[in-house]
């Protein structure tokens, strides 16, 4: 019995000890995903992006985090489990591949060998298959030469080839869900696109579920199927990618592609957000923490208190209210041109 | 890898020419000479003056270094002025001495520092991590000579367990009896320098280990489902280690200096001994000869912990 949802997240949050205190750093997120699906998970630096992903696949300190709520891993409760339990479900169900893989492999082992790990550690293929799986799986990511490959270390390969190695490791057991966080932020540009379209590729082929963590909106038009948006560890919106693009609701998510470069907003000055992300002090998450960054709508911000999520279309939610009032300052000195 | 070996030992022969010319220099600036100690109430001073004549004391410095040089090339490193033996043949005996309470005293060391900072480091900011800190911190503050006068104080003379000077009993007879005779002789001046060489080893270890579990390929290692002990074995322990191997041939080259102390205070006749008895002697010939073999060994340990690390670490390969 497959379920369809391969992921399904509940009211998680995750509080990090800091100064002998716990500090939320995500709040109250709700996600869902199906198989085949493409989730993509936007919002600047700090917005907790990573901290989802990490407390999906059960990497978080647990001396130095509390996490609440529940993850289902294919109707298999995360949260809470910890060591081995934990570890068995990580590289057999979840695959991660991560933003920096000039060091994310042991400098000191063959390529072979952390692949072979992968594989060794749980029972998805008997030990007499380890060799030719190692090669297909570099051949599937579209390494030339595996054979010379498999006995380099680390240091010998390209930042894009380590990072294929590092999509190999991920898939080498076919999990259903593969999370890839910022997989393509420390790469050059001209390979970025290979290692995408190399993720993508490998997802459709096994009907897993994607965990897309990006800043690059272009990106994330291109290739998600849904997009959530976060900001200071809530959601902020999450809708389908057409209507998102089409027609995004959330003073944060507008103001996001109005800062990110297209054909439109070519000939105009990029728009800057002002300010920064809370820290997580700062945070109180009974208001919509953006709107304390939209100086003309700070007052609004103080009045508007439990923000829920609300599905304002089918299956198009945005958090709060106040998105209904926000303008940008342009088109407030010129009476709105939209 | 053996050719780049050969060169850089033909290369130290430059080096030790280097270290001999400034060596041979600053002996002869020191004050004295090996006869100012003959001279008494009784002796006539025409007769030091022709004996030091005779040794060629009052010649040019560079023909005195010329002389000594030459002799040197054919293995002569010339007659010791106060023990009238050839000097080889001295250190020749006292370096087995050393050499094997060396050995000990590195066994000792890592036997110490290996099992202590992992224990540290696992247990970060716990009791156990700031006990092992806290020796540390008074090992590296206490100086060695009070350290060796306590330990001679309490396991030699105190607790009478040990002995506290030579390096064989004289009544042992046949090879095993002296076997462990000598190595009961060498226990307490190896375990004092181990406690001190502990000091070096453990801290360089326990910030490896610390660095590197957090490094990106432990997370990797981590998401791939590997069970955390084996992460450990596997991963981190590896990896930490390097800094420590690399440092194995520094060590080496250190104990003859930590020798000096412990083999003087623990009256043990090895090299360090020889070396503090040589300088208060005005022992020319020996005092050159014992620090070109100690720039020799710096070398040969530098050589070394190249050698070690292109072995270890995959990334470096010696040219």
């Amino acid at each position: 019995m497959e379920s369809e949802n391969i992921l399904e997240a509940k009211q998680v949050s995750v509080a990090f000890r800091i100064a002998g205190k716990f500090q939320k750093a995500i709040y109250d997120i709700d996600l869902s995903l199906r198989r085949g699906e493409v989730l993509a998970i936007v919002g600047e630096s700090g917005s907790g992006k990573s901290t989802l992903a990490t407390a999906v696949m059960g990497l978080h300190n647990p001396n130095q985090t509390q996490i609440t709520g529940s993850i289902l891993l294919d109707e298999e409760e995360v949260i809470g489990k910890t060591g081995d339990s934990m570890a068995s479900i990580r590289g057999s169900k979840v695959g991660m591949i991560f933003q920096n893989p000039l060091t994310a492999l042991n400098p000191l082992m063959k390529i072979g060998q952390q692949i072979k790990e992968m594989l060794a550690v749980h029972d998805v293929y008997p030990e007499n298959q380890y060799e030719s799986r190692i090669f297909q799986l570099l051949e599937q990511v579209g390494i030339p030469n595996p054979k010379r490959v498999v006995n380099q270390f680390p240091h010998q390969l390209s930042g894009g080839m380590r990072q294929r190695v590092m999509i190999a490791i991920a898939i080498a057991n076919d999990p259903d869900l593969i999370i890839a966080d910022e997989p393509t932020t420390a790469l050059d540009v001209t390979i970025q696109a290979q290692i995408l379209d190399l993720i993508l590729e490998i997802q459709k082929k096994k009907n897993a579920g994607v965990i897309l963590i990006t800043h690059d909106l272009g990106v994330v038009a291109e290739v998600a199927d849904t997009v959530a948006v976060m900001y200071a560890g809530q959601l902020v919106e999450k809708a389908s990618v057409e209507e998102l693009f089409q027609n995004p609701k959330h003073p944060y998510t507008r103001s996001l592609l109005r800062s990110n470069p297209s054909a439109e907003t070519v000939s105009d000055d990029l728009y800057v957000i002002p300010g920064s992300v809370p820290s997580l002090s700062e945070i109180e998450y009974d208001k919509d923490l953006f709107l304390a960054r939209v100086p003309w709508m700070k007052e609004e911000a103080q009045k508007v208190i439990s923000e829920k999520m609300t599905e304002i279309s089918s299956n198009h939610f945005v958090r709060g209210q106040a998105w209904k009032k926000f303008e940008f300052p342009d088109q407030k000195l010129k009476g709105g041109k939209k | 890898m053996w050719k780049v070996i050969i060169r850089r030992i033909l290369l130290m022969i430059p080096q030790l020419f280097i270290l001999s010319i400034l060596v041979f220099f600053f002996a002869k600036l020191m004050p004295g000479d090996p006869f100012s100690g003959l001279i008494g109430p009784h002796t006539d001073p025409h007769e030091v003056e022709a004996l030091r004549r005779a040794a060629g004391l009052y010649d040019p410095w560079w023909e005195q270094y010329l002389r000594w040089l030459g002799n040197a090339i054919h293995g002569n490193l010339g007659m010791s002025y106060n023990l009238k033996e050839p000097v080889m043949t001295v250190i020749g005996h006292r370096a087995i001495n050393t050499f094997w309470m060396s050995l000990l005293s590195v066994i000792l060391t890592y036997l110490f520092a290996i099992p202590m900072s992992i224990v540290a480091a696992r247990n970060e900011g716990k009791w156990q991590d700031q006990l092992w800190l806290t020796y540390n911190s008074i090992t590296f503050g206490i100086p060695p000579y009070v350290f060796y006068l306590l330990i001679i104080f309490i396991f030699g003379y105190s607790l009478n367990w040990f002995p506290t000077g030579g390096t064989v009993s004289p009544d042992a007879m046949g090879i095993i009896p002296v076997f462990f005779s000598k190595i009961y002789h060498m226990i307490l001046p190896a375990f004092s320098l181990a406690v001190f060489g502990t000091v070096g080893i453990f801290t360089y270890f326990r910030s490896g280990i610390l660095d590197e579990q957090t490094q990106d390929y432990v997370r990797t290692a981590r998401a791939k489902g590997v069970k955390e002990k084996v992460i450990f074995r596997r991963h981190i322990l590896r990896n930490a280690s390097l800094p420590i191997a690399s440092n194995f041939g520094f060590v080496i080259t250190g104990l003859l200096g930590g020798a000096i102390f412990a083999e003087t205070i623990f009256g043990y006749p090895g090299l360090g001994q020889l070396f503090i008895t040589s300088i208060s002697g005005r022992d020319y010939s020996m005092i050159t000869a014992l620090i070109l073999l100690n720039g020799f060994l710096g070398l040969l340990g530098a050589l070394l912990s190249d050698i070690i690390m292109a072995m270890v670490d995959p990334r470096i390969r010696i040219q």
